[in-house]
C-alpha cells in the first residue's frame, strides 16, 4: 500500500533525524583500532624500561643516579606520547570518516561528546597526578585508576554516540576493578584495557557501521 | 467508524516540519544554523516553516547575540511536543491498521 509506506519512509526521517541530532555518529571504529596498537606499542616500551629498571641495567646502571624519579620521567614521557599519537590518529580517522558521511565535523553533537568525556577523564587525570605527587607508593593504583576513570568517561560520554561505547566502559571498569586486587600486573591489565579491547572494540564498529554503509 | 486519518496532525503534513520536531524533541536547544546544516535547507525555506511552528506555538523562540551576531536559539514547547508524540501515536496506529 502507497500510503503505508509513506507512513513508514515518515517514521523512517524522523528517527534518523532525531539520531542525527543527538548524536555523534561519524566516530570512526578504525581510530580505536589505532589507539589499541599505539597503546600496545606503549605498554612494551614501558615494559622494556621496567625490566632493565629492575635489573639495574642500561641508564638505570649508572651509580648515584636517581633511578626512580629516572623510571618515572620516562614512564610518562611514554604515556603522554601514547596519549598524543592515539588522539591525532583518532582525531584524523574521525574527520575522514564524517567527510565520508557528508556530516559536518564539528558541531554541537561532537562538542557534547568531548565534554561529557572530558570531566571523568579530567577528574582521574587529576587523581592520578596527585597519586604520584602527594602519595608515594602508590604507583600500584595508577593503573586501574586509569581504566576506572577511562570506563566512567566512556560511560558518560556514551549517550552522544554510538550505544556500543558503554559496554566498552563497563569492560574498562571491571578490568580496572579486578586490576585493584593483583598489583604488580597493573601494565598487563593496561594493556588489555587499553590495547586489546580498544582494536576488538574498533573492529566490532567498524564492520556493524563502516563496513555496511 | 473513525477516519484514522483524522488524528494526523496537518501541521506535521510537511516533512520539514517533521523533521525539525524530530531534531527538537531530542535536544534542548537548537540554533538556526544547526537546523539548516541537518535538514539541509535554505534560509527562507527553513524560516517559514519555523513561523508556521511558532504559531501553533510548537516551539518557542530565543534570540540572543554572539558579539555582534544574532544567535537564535529554538526549543520545543510542551504542547509541541504532546502534539508530536499524539501524531506520532496516529501513524502507528494507521501502519498497524492498514
Amino acid at each position: 500500500m502507497n500510503n503505508k509506506e509513506e507512513q513508514l519512509n515518515a517514521l523512517n526521517d524522523i528517527r534518523k533525524m532525531m539520531d542525527r541530532s543527538s548524536r555523534f555518529i561519524s566516530l570512526s571504529g578504525l581510530s580505536g583500532v589505532f589507539a589499541g596498537f599505539t597503546a600496545l606499542v606503549g605498554a612494551w616500551l614501558a615494559h622494556v624500561q621496567l625490566s632493565s629498571y629492575l635489573n639495574q641495567s642500561g641508564e638505570y646502571s649508572r651509580i648515584g643516579y636517581d633511578s626512580d624519579l629516572d623510571l618515572e620521567y620516562n614512564l610518562l614521557k611514554i604515556g603522554f606520547g601514547v596519549l598524543i599519537i592515539a588522539l591525532a590518529g583518532g582525531f584524523l580517522l574521525t574527520l575522514r570518516q564524517s567527510k565520508k558521511k557528508k556530516l559536518p565535523f564539528w558541531d554541537h553533537t561532537i562538542k557534547k561528546l568531548l565534554i561529557n568525556l572530558a570531566i571523568p577523564l579530567v577528574a582521574g587525570g587529576l587523581f592520578i597526578i596527585a597519586l604520584l605527587v602527594a602519595h608515594p607508593g602508590t604507583y600500584a593504583l595508577v593503573a586501574p585508576a586509569c581504566l576506572v576513570f577511562y570506563g566512567l568517561a566512556l560511560i558518560n560520554a556514551s549517550k552522544y554516540t554510538y550505544g556500543d561505547i558503554r559496554f566498552l566502559g563497563i569492560c574498562e571498569i571491571v578490568l580496572g576493578l579486578i586490576a585493584l586486587f593483583y598489583s604488580g600486573y597493573g601494565l598487563y591489565f593496561w594493556a588489555i584495557g587499553f590495547g586489546i579491547l580498544h582494536i576488538f572494540y574498533g573492529m566490532l564498529m567498524y564492520f556493524k557501521y563502516e563496513r555496511a554503509d | 467508524m473513525k477516519n484514522p486519518i483524522e488524528a494526523l496532525n496537518k501541521i506535521f503534513d510537511s516533512r520539514i516540519r517533521l523533521g525539525v520536531m524530530s531534531v527538537l524533541i531530542v535536544n534542548d536547544s537548537i540554533s538556526f544554523n544547526e537546523l539548516k546544516q541537518l535538514l539541509d535547507l535554505t534560509d527562507g525555506n527553513l524560516a517559514s516553516h519555523l513561523n508556521t511552528l511558532e504559531q501553533a506555538q510548537y516551539l518557542k523562540i530565543h534570540k540572543a547575540f554572539i558579539g555582534k551576531k544574532t544567535n537564535t536559539t529554538y526549543s520545543i514547547t510542551e504542547l509541541g511536543r504532546q502534539s508530536f508524540k499524539a501524531h506520532l501515536d496516529a501513524l502507528e496506529k494507521m501502519i498497524k491498521g492498514i
